[in-house]
């Protein structure tokens, strides 16, 4: 659009490239001055400017959605189609066959309930145990989806928070991470091993996600209605679980261990305070 | 392939997502699109001759598949079912929730050649020359879309309010 002489009419096509950009200095003040002069032209372009900010304030929020793990595979030749493989990751992730733990802290008590509660039933080669591994898997099925990683959003906290403490038969709160940087993105129902089990998840601005698995699947008996933190690694998911009371609380994420800790711990001390 | 250029195509993808995003209308899809293009382009780098600039070639690939996926959806047209859901994890971050609907809507009315002008004009805004290339047509043919683009958005818009707002029952 540059090849235009300073006496050559203005047209559309130098409306356009005004609006874009993409005229150059001479020329763009040949046509500031015809707008001057055309009030019609100038509201066109008015119009015009307005679409491509409509259109950029909509659509910028895909530059910083969290990209899908499997952008980041590379094709290799005679690989499988995409689709197979983020198939095959999730079964991946469910049998754990890598998964390894690292025990916390049992404050003195035989509490090793996450794992008796699921003795004999967790396939082979599943390290983190019960509760916390069902945790993982969910974080696992549905962090990653960017269209419906949520049944019902923040936006509807208070439904979402209603419903899910019916299902469960208990009233649920819903922590408030803004202290440690993450926003409440939504949550949803899941099932557990014998009933329901809630699952909130939050974003930080850069769109990293984490889960918090609450189930009442668990303790019975007094001797159990405590443990202190304990944190498990199934495939690239970091999980922090606890029991407390009748409640078993999980966070998983993807982030590093000691953001995750400091999640885990804000999300204790909240819900410590009922 | 070198280090630098898996970089250079790595960090095409934050606006291939917008670009794709725009022209679906739909993540689920827009990402699909995303990830054929990336397989596409580790795939044929070595055998691309470095004919202008990494993004422009990228645009390209997406905008071939997009062309192809149209000509599937048309043989195919039960495929749609379903498309029409709500994306959920964008609730959260859209405050002018029914105002970007309806933007979305009146942009996936436009035809699909003249969204992809004014997508790769007005929002990822490359030059008119380079979107020829990208699309393979002469930059007039260009200048004619992205004028019939403009013009068909702006009635579509100033006509919203004729336009009935989709009401959710829950």
């Amino acid at each position: 659009m540059d090849h235009k002489n300073f006496s050559d009419p203005v047209t559309e096509a130098d409306l356009h490239a005004l609006v874009d950009q993409q005229l150059d200095p001479a020329r763009q003040a040949v046509v500031a001055s015809f707008l001057a002069a055309n009030p019609e032209q100038a509201g066109l372009v008015a119009d015009w400017r307005a679409q491509n900010e409509m259109l950029r304030a909509h659509l910028d929020a895909a530059l910083d959605e969290p990209a899908p793990a499997r952008f980041s595979a590379r094709a290799a030749p005679g690989r499988h189609p995409w689709r197979a493989a983020a198939a095959l990751a999730a079964v991946a992730v469910a049998s754990a066959s890598s998964a390894w733990v690292v025990r916390g802290e049992v404050a003195g008590r035989e509490l090793m309930l996450a794992q008796a509660n699921a003795t004999g039933r967790q396939p082979p080669g599943a390290h983190l145990a019960g509760f916390a591994h069902r945790a993982a898997v969910a974080h696992a099925v549905y962090s990653p989806d960017a269209r419906r990683p949520v049944e019902v959003g923040a936006d509807e906290e208070r439904q979402l928070v209603t419903w899910l403490s019916k299902r469960l038969g208990t009233p649920l709160r819903v922590p408030s991470l803004g202290g440690v940087g993450y926003v409440l993105l939504g949550g949803r129902l899941l099932p557990g091993e014998r009933g329901p089990v809630a699952q909130f998840m939050y974003h930080d601005p850069a769109g990293r996600r984490l889960t918090l698995y609450v189930t009442r699947e668990l303790a019975r008996k007094p001797a159990q209605r405590e443990t202190a933190f304990r944190v498990g690694v199934e495939g690239p998911v970091s999980v922090f679980y606890w029991v407390d009371g009748d409640f078993g609380y999980a966070v998983s994420g993807g982030i590093d261990r000691t953001a995750l800790l400091r999640v885990a711990q804000e999300i204790y001390r909240q819900l410590d305070r009922t | 392939m070198r280090a630098k250029d898996e970089a250079e195509i790595v960090a095409c993808i934050p606006q291939l997502r917008r670009y794709a995003r725009g022209l679906s209308g739909d993540g689920a899809l827009a990402d699909d699109l995303v990830q054929d293009t990336l397989e596409r382009a580790w795939s044929k780098f070595s055998m691309w001759q470095r004919r202008g600039n990494v993004r422009a070639w990228m645009f390209g690939i997406l905008h071939n598949l997009f062309v192809d996926h149209l000509r599937s959806v048309k043989s195919r047209p039960e495929d749609n079912a379903g498309d029409a859901l709500p994306d959920v994890s964008d609730r959260a971050r859209q405050v002018d929730q029914l105002e970007m609907r309806d933007l979305d809507y009146h942009l996936q009315r436009l035809p699909p050649d003249l969204r992809e002008v004014l997508l790769l004009v007005g929002v990822e805004e490359l030059s008119y020359q380079t979107v020829a290339g990208v699309l393979g047509v002469p930059v007039g043919t260009v200048m004619s879309r992205l004028s019939r683009a403009r013009q068909r958005l702006r009635l579509e818009l100033s006509g919203q309010a004729a336009v009935t707002r989709i009401v959710r029952v829950k």
